[in-house]
Parts: C-alpha cells; structure tokens; sequence
C-alpha cells in the first residue's frame, strides 16, 4: 500500500509538520519484547541532521493537513491555499515500521490538522499508535500530539499507547491567542495538559504498588511557544515555563522562534527572518532552570523583562549580582559551582571528583573543559590571583566579554540546543 | 631504546603489562608485531599473548579502580591509534601503583588524555547508532556497512541486537574487513571475501536487493528534503553533526 504515490503525500505531509520544533525520542527505556521489533533508550538517537542543522531523530508526520481552524500562525490554517491530503493509519504505521527496520529513525511523531472535530481526529491518531503496539509489535518511541478539545477517554487511550504526549500552547497568553486564533481558547489547551499530567501521576502511583500497571506517557508531556509572533516579553513567556515545569510537571517547554509565513495577515508582525538569537536565548534560559537551579525571576524580572540579545543569560546573571563573585574553585558547593559562567554540568563534576585529589588550579580547569574567557573573572583557584569582577567592575567585563567574537555565535546555538547528551556507553 | 612488541589485541597489551613488571622493565616504544620494522640500536622484546597473564591484569586493574575503569581501557585500546599502547600502558601503571583510586584524579594529563581518546571513541560509536543504514535484500534479511574511524563495532552490536530482534542482520566494517551477523538467533563474527557491495557507497548490488528497497530510499530522501525549514539553512551546524565522511553511505545525503 505504500506505492510511488506515497511520495507526494510524504512531501506535503512531512512540509505540513516541519514547524514542530520536538524530536526529543529519550526519557523512556523500554526494552525489546520477545518476537518484536524495536526499543527506546533513555538517551535518544538523532538519526540524521536537516540541512537547517536540526537534528532528525523520528518520522516528524501529520495525519492530515486539512483542518477547520483558521489560526493566524498555521502554515496549514483553512483560509491557505496549499496543496491538501491525508494518510490512512495503516500507511502511516507501515511507513514507520519499515522507515524503523533500515534504522533511519527513532521512532514516530504523529500529529494532525483537525479533520471534522477533534474527537474524530483524535481517534484515529491513536489507532496509529494502538497499530504499531499491537499489530506490529512495535516497541520503539512513539509521540503523539493531543488534539485540543479532545475528550478524556481518548487521551487516556492516547497516554497508554504512547511513550510521551504534547499540547502545544503556542501563543503565551490568552488575549494574543483570541486574537491570532479564534478558535481555540487557553482552557481548551489547558484541559488536556491537566487531564495528561493527572494521568502519569497515577500510573506512577499504581506502578509503586504494582510493578506491571499499565504506562502512561512515561517519557511525560511537552509544549511548544511560538517567540515573536506577539508582543509577548520574555518575562511573561518564562514565568509561563517555569509554572509548567513545577505545576504540570512537563519534561520540556520548546521554543519556536515565528517563521513569517502567513505574511499577508495583518494581526501577525511584519519580520523577514525569524528570531534565532532570541529563542536562543531562551533556550539558555530553559536549560538555567532546568539543570542549573535558577529560578525564572533571577533571569528576567518586571524591570528587565527581556533576555540580553548579546550575552548569555547566566553572564548577565552574574553581571547583575556582583557581590557573589569570586567563587573559590576548590571549597565552593555543587550549586554555587553551577553558577559560575563558563563552568556547565559536566564541569562541576569533574571539578568535585579532581578536588578531592588534588587543590585545582586554572589549567587543570581548562583541561576539563571550563571556558576560562568566561570563568577568570568570577572565580579564585590555587593560584596568585588575577583580576576579577569585583576589581574590574561589571560594566567593564561585561565590555571584556563583548569584544571577544566567538561568544554566542550562532553555530554555537544549535549545537547545544539540538545534540542530545552524549552519555552513551557508560 | 627499549621496544615491545605485541600482537595489537587487547589480550596482548595485557600480557604486556604483566611482563613489564615480571621483567622489570618498561617499554620506550610499543609496537604492533604487523608491520613492525626492526629498529637499528634498540633491543626489541616480542610478547607473546597469554590469556591467563591477560586475566590477572585485567582483575588487577578492577581491583585498584573499577569494572568501569576496565571497560573504559578496552574502548580506548579500539581506538587503534599508534600511540594508544603507550598511553595505555602508563595509564594502567598510575591505576595499579597508586594507593587509592586515580581514575578521577583530572589534575592529572594521562588520566584526562585517556578520558578524552574515551569520548572519541564512544563518539565514533555513537556515530555508528545514528548513521547506519540498513538496505533490505531479496531475501528479507537487512545489510550496512561503513568504514568507521576507530574499530568500534563491537561496542555496537548490543544495541543492534537488542533493537533489530525480530530481523537478520549484516553489519560490516569496510575499513578493516569483517562484520558481525545476526540469524534470529546469536551474532557471530564474519568475513566475507566476495561481498557484492560498492565499496564507494557501501550499497548492495541492485540484483540483491529487495524490490521496495529503493522506494523507500527515495521515501527517505523525500523526507529528509521535506523536513527542513528554508528560512533556517544552516550549513555550517549541518556539517558539524554530520560528518561529511558519512555522507556517500546515507541514502538522504549520497546514494543516488
């Protein structure tokens, strides 16, 4: 059934869902079955990398790009005059299944235009899935998007199948959303993140008394904001994330900077390039509170509601709290540690398991890694001291760091943003 | 000059520890016995690899650091770098004479050279995971093959096995000439003298090629040229994750 017809389909389907920033395929470890085909390994597989240097880790698809909204955002919106089709469930699963066997993907990313109502596509989302789990035996990674406005009985046949689930809010806040979609509202999106956290919430729970209870999205939910469609401050799109991460429990909040393709629609801003600097930023900034222990409003506040274009946002952290600073290397804790700029996560565990051996001094810090053009003015080490902040004043490291070129090149964003970690092979 | 030479297996750089210290003397230069010249004004010391000497060296290394720590000697051993053994040597010499566990000690340049030869090779590795291609042949069983920079498929195999159950399976080395084979069953290692593949694209020969394979390469490659957003070519970042030496072996970049 699949046939030379199915290239076209693939090309305006696949086109139809290249907007969707998630190719995440970790957070689940789910082993092979006997007699079936596939697993998922808790770090993700990137598979290839598109020429615009994201990384293709699984079959990005949509069901259908027909739908009956007509959000301002929406390559696929029902007012754009493109060329529209649909793949039956059966097409999709065996693309995947034999995609899966020449190991060009991880696994499948299914989400849809609204065909109808969201129930009805929502149903035959999760026939895909229930296919490849049942027919197919299929044990590799699943995502599914849920249909906003679909009912709770479907998403939790969704979360069962499924290694993890997304709504994605896309516009920050309620007023922009009426405006640039009508037809949805805040609590129609809202809904079925609540209805999917209670769910894993639950199976966790059960899993605690009974080891073989049913999963539901164990690899847990995620979301996707559109950045620069709206007048939205990075204050307000933080606060945002970070509510997610600690009251909906979500595993990740994507970025997505606006792509102006729906230039005609005068409620949508008038750019020619999309703001990579900026979701960039906020990416660094997602990545401070989630494995740095920053909280939102040490990032960005009331006073200064948007990230630093041309810094990093722990730098300008830093900049702003000058009093902290400098850090002693070898007697520091773990979390101030973290803080330092140009010292990440696998720094500051090579630095305290090398401390307990020897006093550290500034080229066995370079040696592990530690950006020294960043640190040497925050911290002390075993070494005569050399100028540091509270010597030079924040304005001129903040001049000092500006005037080197390298910093925050925009190779150096996708590197971070789209490489998993490389914990391989223990 | 002192020189050793071994017959370039792990086994054998092993045994060659044991030796240094049953003889009480320590290489200047390690060499594989292949191609190994003799070298004018130096005493040349062939060690001949015994697996039981192996296996004290290997227990004694576990003891003085970790089953990790082993592990991660063996990888780095694959990478097959000539100054690899030397490194090796010094390395397993710090591990066994030191009172306490060195293996974190990152002050120290051999423990960071050995960690950093680590990270190469399990990249090299990683690499393996992302970028083999399987081609379905006539009679359903699936093919790859690529000429990897370090001798890493080995490490590799598990995840095959584990993940492609259900399928046989050839993965084959190019660079150095053997593969490993999967028949439902058990893997096993394999050599094959007349194999029937392009060793410019690493693909089979059409004639042993299922009837959809192609079909779904060019499915593939539809999707590949599908999924990228215009607005956001970036080639420079392309190039950086995939590596160019990959490209004539993966249908979306070379085969035609």
């Amino acid at each position: 059934m699949i046939s030379e017809s199915s290239l076209e389909k693939l090309k305006i389907l696949a086109g139809a869902a290249k907007y969707d920033v998630s190719c995440a395929s970790s957070g689940t470890k789910r082993s092979n079955t006997q007699g079936g085909i596939g697993n998922a390994t808790a770090w993700g597989i990137c598979h290839s990398f598109a020429e615009d240097g994201r990384c293709i880790s699984l079959l990005k698809i949509m069901l259908s790009n027909y739908c009956i909204y007509d959000c301002a955002y929406c390559y696929n919106r029902k007012s754009n005059d493109i060329p529209r089709t649909s793949f039956t469930p059966d097409e999709i699963a065996n693309l995947t299944i034999e995609f899966y066997r020449r190991n060009y993907i991880e696994g499948l990313f299914l989400s849809s235009g609204v065909l109808i109502n969201p129930d009805h596509t929502m149903e035959r989302m999760v026939s895909v899935a229930k296919k490849l789990r049942t027919e197919h035996r299929y044990n590799g990674y699943i995502h599914l998007k849920a249909i906003p406005g679909a009912s709770q009985q479907l998403i939790s046949d969704a979360g069962r199948w499924a290694d993890r689930l997304s709504v994605n809010i896309e516009i920050p806040t309620e007023n922009n959303l009426k405006i640039l979609a009508p037809d949805k509202n805040f609590k129609s999106i809202l809904e079925p993140m609540k209805m999917i956290s209670t769910g894993i919430l639950e199976s966790k729970e059960e899993r605690k008394s009974h080891r073989n209870a049913p999963l539901f999205s164990p690899s847990g939910q995620s979301t996707q904001l559109i950045i620069g469609a709206t007048n939205d401050t990075d204050h307000t799109i933080l606060k945002l994330s970070s509510a997610l991460y600690t009251r909906r429990d979500l595993k990740r909040v994507y970025y997505s900077g606006y792509i102006p393709i729906n230039n005609y629609d005068s409620r949508l801003p008038t750019v020619s390039t999309p703001p990579l600097r900026r979701e960039h930023r906020l990416y660094q900034a997602d990545w401070l509170m989630r494995f740095y222990g920053f909280r939102s409003n040490e990032i960005v506040s009331v006073e200064n509601p948007n990230l630093d274009l041309e810094l990093d946002p722990k730098v300008t952290w830093a900049l702003r709290n000058p009093q902290l600073f400098p850090v002693d290397i070898n007697t520091a804790d773990p979390l101030m540690l973290l803080r330092i700029p140009g010292i990440g996560t696998k720094s500051v565990q090579l630095i305290l398991m090398a401390r307990k051996h020897n006093r550290l001094n500034s080229s066995h810090l370079k040696k592990m890694g530690v950006v020294m053009k960043r640190a040497q003015f925050f911290i002390t080490c075993n070494e005569l001291r050399s100028q540091n902040i509270q010597d030079l004043k924040p304005e001129i490291v903040r001049q000092l760091l500006l005037d080197k070129k390298s910093l925050g090149s925009d190779a150096a964003v996708q590197l971070k943003l789209f490489y998993p970690m490389m914990s391989v092979l223990k | 000059m002192n020189i050793f030479t071994f017959d370039n297996t792990f086994e054998g750089l092993l045994t060659l520890v044991f030796e240094c210290y049953s003889r009480k003397q320590f290489p200047d230069e390690i060499l594989s016995g292949e191609g190994s010249q003799s070298v004018l004004f130096a005493s040349t010391t062939e060690i001949v690899t015994d697996d039981r000497k192996a296996e004290r060296v290997w227990k004694g290394i576990i003891k003085h650091s970790s089953e990790d720590n082993a592990h991660r000697i063996y990888r780095v051993f694959l990478s097959g770098l000539p100054d690899t053994p030397l490194v090796l040597l010094k390395y397993i010499r710090l591990v066994i004479e030191s009172t306490k566990n060195e293996e974190t000690n990152f002050s120290l340049p051999v423990v960071v050279e050995v960690n950093k030869l680590h990270q190469k090779v399990c990249r090299e590795a990683q690499r393996i995971h992302m970028f083999t291609r399987f081609q379905k042949t006539v009679e359903g069983s699936y093919y790859a093959s690529y000429a990897p920079m370090y001798d890493v498929l080995p490490l590799c195999i598990p995840h095959f096995r584990d993940r492609f159950a259900d399928q046989s399976w050839i993965i084959y080395d190019l660079k150095r000439n053997y593969g490993f084979l999967y028949d439902l069953k058990t893997v096993s290692r394999v050599i094959f003298d007349d194999l029937k593949v392009n060793t410019q694209n690493g693909q089979l020969h059409t004639s042993l090629l299922a009837d959809d394979e192609k079909l779904f390469q060019s499915l593939w490659r539809q999707y590949f040229k599908s999924i990228c957003i215009e607005e956001r070519r970036n080639d420079k970042v392309h190039c950086q994750f995939l590596p160019k030496r990959f490209w004539k072996y993966l249908p979306e970049k070379g085969v035609p």
